[in-house]
């Protein structure tokens, strides 16, 4: 067996410290006071009795850093649960049921994958607009609530639960509801996973759709209200506050990463190799 | 009974996914050409102007500098994405190095992130003075003077959101951090597939390292880079908030990070012009259905030779 290649170890590790030093930046700056961004470019070694949790204050006292982040959990907790539920229920009946129609539906879906979502902007606001949807998480929630994506991932993956299985429960006198929730669901957990995880990083992380129809304060989610703090003279926010907040705003997902990651391998990646 | 209940039961569970997408996709994308068709003020006062916005689109030199950035920069971005995706995801499929699992993570951690929180991070990373990059770039090249004089020392005073090209730099700096990792974990995924009786054969037919390559690994990992470069084509042609943010909502200097999307934003939901807008959208989904199909040609020419 070859030797150990300490060389493109030492050289693998050193470039992964440099794309994690950003994130290390980060966590000191959002401990520092505004005087030591100059003196010190990542801790003030010399009296660390100088690093304080003033920004981590200010930013609950005096913006409604916290208020931007229940919307945030709301926002993205709410979408994912419904685009999960109606995918995978959409995804199951183009699996396991022959009907007329089911051909041509997937195609139009892959179709429609071609298209960029962006050219719908200025129609959906529109549309939006005469619900009297602005300024409601509905624009937000109803919308987003359709994935093609996911009900052709749900169908890919559901096809290879075995009709025996389906049958067999239908004999018992399963309902065709039951069907999904009991047999389908459970046998395609990795994607339901990996769905899961996508759809919370994307209603998380949403910027451009948010922007337009979100137009109170109190409205905002992260995004939107950690991006109305910047640049504004009149604010004049400390650094070390932005840099709490953004903090602040990417742990969630981290989190929920840690928990999903097997899934999110399982799900994608496999799929995405073969396919 | 249950025969009924079979018939319906696809289409009672396709029917929300159904509803939506007539409400939500398809009247939408209809309407949206019909919006083309007009110049509008807001959503209330609208006049028919037939392909008038398409004409002023064609003679908009906005627009055009808007096309060449994002085209700019798509380029640089997906071709500088796999290149050094592919170095870190060959260094880290060796067999035997240690913590892979921890290496691979790091790399891919940006992605977790999202484009606003990136440029929120790299906005101060990029401040004058005191950001690391500036902070970073003053040591080295000082090191760099002291040694070799001809090696300009760039202090720690750099405005990134100073000049063009600067400014053009930085938006690609924040994105290939983001995004590397992510195509990384897909070649090295791929890497791991590569049948290795394919390198035992080639190394008793006695290819040397580049040759296998060559042969063995590269036509293995076409299908992931086409995938790869398709996938990082059509998220770079829809570039917005990373500049959007990084430079305080607006375009950079001299328009030098307006992209296609951000003037749709602009023109739309700033100006209040949806028509223009929605003209400006059917130009660029033109643009991205041509851009991926000609990929995909490519591609398809290439696994067959």
């Amino acid at each position: 067996m070859s030797r150990r290649p300490h060389v493109l170890q030492a050289l693998v590790c050193a470039v992964a410290a440099l794309w994690l030093l950003p994130f290390a930046w980060m966590v000191c700056a959002s401990f520092k006071a505004p005087a030591d961004f100059f003196s010190s470019t990542f801790l003030p070694w010399g009296d660390l009795g100088r690093l304080t949790f003033d920004n981590y204050r200010a930013l609950l006292s005096n913006f409604p850093f916290f208020g931007w982040l229940l919307n945030s959990l709301f926002l993205a907790s709410v979408q994912t649960v419904v685009v999960v539920l109606l995918s995978s229920l959409g995804g199951f009946a183009l699996a396991t049921y022959r009907f007329r129609g089911r051909g041509w539906m997937v195609a139009l879906m892959l179709l429609t994958l071609m298209v960029p979502g962006q050219v719908l902007l200025p129609s959906t606001y529109e549309l939006v607009n005469t619900f009297g949807w602005i300024n409601s998480y509905l624009a937000i929630l109803v919308p987003g609530a359709m994935s093609v994506f996911g009900i052709l991932l749900f169908r890919a993956t559901m096809s290879a639960v075995p009709p025996e299985l389906l049958h067999a429960a239908r004999i018992d006198g399963a309902g065709e509801l039951r069907l999904w929730w009991d047999i389908a669901l459970p046998s395609v957990r990795p994607t339901v996973g990996a769905f899961t995880l996508m759809s919370f990083t994307g209603t998380w992380n949403s910027f451009l759709w948010p922007q337009i129809v979100l137009q109170d304060e109190s409205r905002y989610h992260l995004p939107i209200g950690m991006t109305s703090l910047v640049g504004l003279p009149e604010h004049d926010v400390p650094y070390g506050l932005l840099m709490a907040g953004t903090l602040l705003s990417i742990l969630p997902v981290v989190a929920l990463f840690a928990l999903l990651h097997r899934d999110f391998h399982a799900g994608v990646l496999t799929g995405a190799v073969k396919g | 009974m249950t025969a009924a209940s079979r018939r319906w039961a696809p289409w009672l569970f396709l029917a929300p996914f159904i509803l939506l997408f007539v409400v939500f996709w398809l009247w939408p994308l209809v309407r949206s050409l019909v919006l083309s068709l007009h110049h509008t003020a807001g959503p209330q006062h609208q006049t028919f102007v037939g392909l008038g916005n398409y004409d002023f689109l064609l003679h908009d030199p906005l627009f055009w500098q808007a096309v060449w950035n994002t085209t700019r920069y798509t380029v640089l971005f997906v071709v500088l994405e796999l290149a050094i995706a592919l170095v870190l995801a060959l260094a880290l499929n060796h067999p035997r190095l240690r913590w892979r699992g921890a290496l691979r993570f790091a790399f891919f951690s940006p992605h977790l992130v999202g484009g606003v929180f990136v440029a929120l991070l790299f906005s101060l990373l990029l401040a004058q003075r005191f950001g690391l990059v500036n902070v970073m770039l003053d040591q080295v090249s000082g090191v760099l003077h002291a040694l070799l004089p001809f090696i300009p020392a760039t202090g720690n005073e750099i405005n990134w959101g100073g000049r063009p090209a600067l400014a053009r730099i930085a938006v690609l700096l924040a994105g290939l951090w983001l995004s590397i990792g992510y195509a990384m974990l897909f070649l090295l995924a791929a890497l791991q597939h590569v049948d290795r009786e394919l390198y035992e054969a080639a190394q008793l037919d006695g290819a040397g390292r580049w040759q296998r390559f060559r042969q063995v690994t590269l036509p293995a990992l076409l299908p992931t880079i086409g995938f790869l470069a398709l996938m990082g084509t059509i998220g770079a042609f829809q570039l917005f908030e990373l500049p959007y943010v990084l430079f305080h909502n607006g375009s950079g200097p001299d328009h030098a990070t307006l992209t296609i999307i951000m003037y749709l934003y602009q023109q739309g939901f700033q100006t209040g012009d949806l028509g223009y807008a929605a003209a400006i959208g059917w130009a660029f989904t033109l643009m991205v259905l041509a851009v991926s199909l000609l990929q995909l040609r490519l591609f398809r020419d290439q696994e067959r030779t």
